[in-house]
């Protein structure tokens, strides 16, 4: 046994509005510099949809992840070493651009300065490939909320593994959001597809970086990865993908995407498992077997044999401590409500999802009955195959028990926790029926429905002892600050070649530049610290203007 | 001047390659990519740049077979001049040509795709220049000896003039007799050493060989030295 601690997260999809503000905060910290305009290391796809980038779910086609071999082994599934080193020099299935979309941006200038005449100057969208006039035509959301309609949803992986008649009825009920981040993987065959071995997961919270001087942009990564959450970067040249928010998990803060969602729908947690275990559990046979083969990885730390051999692993008393309170335990191993993304992908992913149940209550009352009542709830998650066959497929390779089991609990738990608000007896019978005491439905609804922000994220902080080493290895292994948010000069050998400005200096030569570069002057507010009005804040005073 | 050309000339590019590759790797990491554009476009790569690469690979190994063994080794082992002749123009003319039509693919697809032109730098265009004339020359010089002369055998001056390069002992004089397109294309050549590590050319030196035997998953422990590299200019440790 091999002891190992992992930073994982939970989402509880019920919750999930759409809102994209995980997306839009991630990409202010992340990626909003030129080269990944068209990267969201955290993006809400609607499902049905296509999702981003288009039809990434189809393996066939992407041949992302692993596949088990005759032997029992696993390998990539766009292949083994040899095949991919002399597929290197062009890889033959890299997702294009407009496979995620063409960036652009709109050139607002013209408004300003088109001279005045009879028709109304208008923004031309520009893309930010060519800075040539572009037509819009896809983006990271283009079939938000089913938009785009039939046509559109026909291209999704998942509903076309649905038959047809199943796919018309269900349409018209269904609809739910599902965010996506890195997996930051167990098995991650990211890792496993980079030539240079660049990509690199951190042994103390299994963080998946990108070491950002080891890339020599063999572009092997995007393709290794199933759910398509490495990106390349087209100006530098090299892979970026979700860091986790290392710099804020290593102080004890959840990420930037966690602390900023407008649901409060995640949870970030560690989990400790047995490494030696999961090359194993990742090659069972049979697909469906891969979710409890995953659960059996996860080491329970409250077991003192576990705590004990944690520690001897050198995984801090502290951090042991953390993984006994992590509510990401508790959601996947304790309740049993969480499941985790597309496992027959093999990479043991660890993002986790609480499936959606509200729709399925939407689609009762609809019908005419009690939603609410405990009896037709159960009956309706049964009834309810048709988006059950679609979680399953998302969510348990296909197999509708797990995806059953975890709806039926929840149900349970409105059921039971409607009740109690009526000012009725609590139901003991509710839990029982599947499978909880009254007890610990009380602690799932707290957790679930109003647990804080300290118990949604219990984050042990990186050792003060090694935050110094720590920081040098966040420095020099991954989005680093060269790629990262203040990389604006050119140096001779391309795009952001050279030794890196110190951070403040950077700074302010980017703001400087920013501020000053359009002519008349304007300020971008994105880029505003907060102090003082900088020049182009205002319109100039009357008395200024000549 | 003779001096100059086939003893100073290469010495200094040899030197400017070796040193600038050490430097470039101290000073610019994260510059050192392919700088892929497959994003941008996919049809013309597929065909170009393998076409160039393998063209290109098989001729670098037909350089070190040609330049780097003596003669009387390859005879030692029972290759006879014209055998090696005949194999050299065959696979080389195949390996050349391959070479040539890759990298016409490579530049046209550079100067014809829009995003991929409007990501093409100077250094870019420059590296594309030098390139191209040492294969062209190679070529040309290559093509003129066999179709116009009846052979050269280049293998009895610019082979061993090379290798007394390398063992410290030049001599210039071997290149005198040696014909003016191959003199050409060996000057270009070491011009495009010199550029070399100052262009996208230095992904070659990084080729992965190193994947074929290590485990797919790599994971890093923090350094427990700490501080093991050079703290970068101006930032300051978190105390
Ligand atoms: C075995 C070692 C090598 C490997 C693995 C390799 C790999 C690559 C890769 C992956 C690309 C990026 C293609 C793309 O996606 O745009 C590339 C580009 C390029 N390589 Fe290599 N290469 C190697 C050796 C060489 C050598 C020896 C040369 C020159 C003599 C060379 C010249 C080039 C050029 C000129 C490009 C740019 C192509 C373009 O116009 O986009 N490479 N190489
Ligand atoms: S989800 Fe993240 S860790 Fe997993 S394979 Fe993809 S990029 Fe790698
Ligand atoms: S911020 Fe939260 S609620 Fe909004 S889209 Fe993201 S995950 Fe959903």
């Amino acid at each position: 046994m091999r002891v190992m601690a992992q930073t994982a997260m939970v989402m509880n999809l019920d919750k999930c509005i759409g809102c994209h503000t995980c997306s839009v905060t991630c990409k202010q910290a992340w990626t909003n510099r030129s080269g990944v305009e068209y990267v969201w290391f955290n993006n809400v796809e609607s499902r049905p949809g296509q999702g981003y980038p288009r039809t990434y779910q189809d393996q066939d086609r992407w041949q992302g992840g692993w596949v088990r071999t005759r032997t029992g082994r696993l390998k990539p599934r766009s292949g083994g070493r040899i095949k991919r080193l002399l597929s290197i020099f062009a890889n033959p299935i890299l997702p294009r651009m407009r496979d995620y979309y063409e960036p652009w941006t709109y050139d607002y200038e013209h408004l300003l300065t088109a001279p005045a005449g009879e028709d109304l100057p208008v923004a031309r969208p520009k893309s930010l490939l060519t800075g040539e006039d572009t037509k819009v035509t896809w983006s990271a959301n283009w079939d938000d909320s089913l938009g785009g309609g039939n046509e559109v949803l026909a291209g999704d992986p998942i509903l076309q593994r649905v038959s047809d008649q199943v796919r018309q009825e269900y349409e018209k009920a269904f609809l739910f959001f599902l965010p996506r981040i890195c997996e930051h993987c167990l098995n991650p065959s990211c890792a496993a597809s980079c030539p240079s071995g660049a990509i690199y997961k951190r042994a103390e919270d299994g963080i998946v970086l990108v070491d950002q001087d080891r890339c020599r942009g063999w572009r092997m990564c995007v393709t290794g990865c199933p759910y398509k959450k490495v990106y390349f970067n087209h100006r530098t040249g090299k892979a970026e993908k979700c860091t986790f928010c290392f710099p804020r998990i290593e102080i004890g803060q959840p990420t930037i995407c966690s602390e900023t969602c407008v649901g409060r729908l995640r949870y970030i947690g560690l989990m400790l498992y047995d490494a030696d275990a999961v090359a194993k559990a990742a090659a069972v046979r049979d697909e469906h077997d891969l979710y409890d083969a995953q659960r059996s990885v996860f080491l329970d730390p409250h077991d003192p044999k576990v705590a004990a051999a944690a520690d001897r692993a050198g995984i801090p008393e502290d951090w042991i401590d953390a993984a006994r309170r992590s509510p990401v335990w508790d959601l996947i191993m304790k309740y049993e409500v969480a499941l985790p993304l597309h496992p027959e992908y093999r990479t043991m992913p660890m993002v986790w999802y609480i499936p959606p149940l509200s729709p399925v209550v939407d689609v009762l009352r609809d019908t005419g009955h009690d939603g609410e009542d405990p009896h037709n709830l159960f009956g309706a998650v049964d009834a309810l195959r048709i988006p059950m066959d679609y979680l399953a497929e998302l969510f348990t390779a296909g197999d509708p028990a797990p995806v059953r089991d975890a709806l039926n609990r929840l149900a349970a738990m409105r059921a039971y926790q409607r009740r109690i608000n009526l000012g009725e007896k609590p139901d003991g019978s509710i839990p029982a029926a599947v499978g909880m005491t009254t007890g610990e439905m009380d602690n799932m609804y707290r957790l679930l429905a109003i647990a804080k922000y300290e118990q949604r994220y219990v984050i042990p902080s990186a050792h003060a002892e090694d935050a110094h080493r720590l920081e040098g290895l966040g420095a020099e292994c991954s989005l680093d600050y060269e790629g990262g948010p203040g990389m604006y000069q050119t140096g001779p050998f391309g795009e952001a070649s050279g030794t890196p400005v110190p951070v403040q200096v950077e700074t302010f030569h980017m703001l400087r530049d920013r501020q000053t570069a359009d002519e008349p002057r304007r300020l971008n507010l994105l880029n505003w610290d907060g102090k003082g009005t900088p020049e182009g804040m205002f319109p100039p005073r009357e008395e200024d203007r000549s | 001047m003779n001096t100059f050309l086939w003893v100073i000339f290469p010495y200094l590019s040899i030197v400017v390659l070796i040193g600038g590759t050490v430097w470039r790797y101290r000073y610019d990491k994260f510059g050192w990519t392919t700088r892929s554009s497959q994003l941008y476009e996919t049809n013309y790569l597929r065909w170009g740049s393998p076409m160039f690469h393998f063209g290109v690979l098989f001729v670098l190994i037909g350089h070190v077979i040609g330049l780097l063994i003596p003669k009387s080794w390859t005879e030692a082992v029972g290759i006879t001049e014209h055998l090696y002749h005949l194999m050299a123009v065959l696979i080389g003319t195949v390996a050349g040509l391959c070479t040539l039509i890759g990298m016409a693919i490579l530049i046209l697809r550079r100067r014809l795709t829009g995003p991929v032109f409007a990501a093409t730098t100077r250094n870019d265009k420059a590296m594309y220049v030098v390139l191209g004339s040492v294969i062209l020359l190679g070529l040309l010089a290559t093509v003129k000896a066999n179709i116009a002369g009846g052979g050269y055998d280049y293998r009895e001056t610019v082979s061993p003039w090379l290798r007394s390069l390398f063992t410290l002992r030049p001599d210039a004089a071997l290149m005198t007799a040696v014909p003016a397109s191959f003199k050409v294309h060996v000057i270009a050549a070491f011009v495009l050493f010199a550029c070399w590590p100052f262009t996208r050319l230095v992904h070659a030196f990084s080729a992965p060989v190193g994947y074929l035997t290590r485990p797919y998953v790599v994971y890093r422990y923090r350094d427990p030295r700490g501080g093991l590299r050079p703290a970068r200019p101006g930032w300051e440790p978190p105390r």
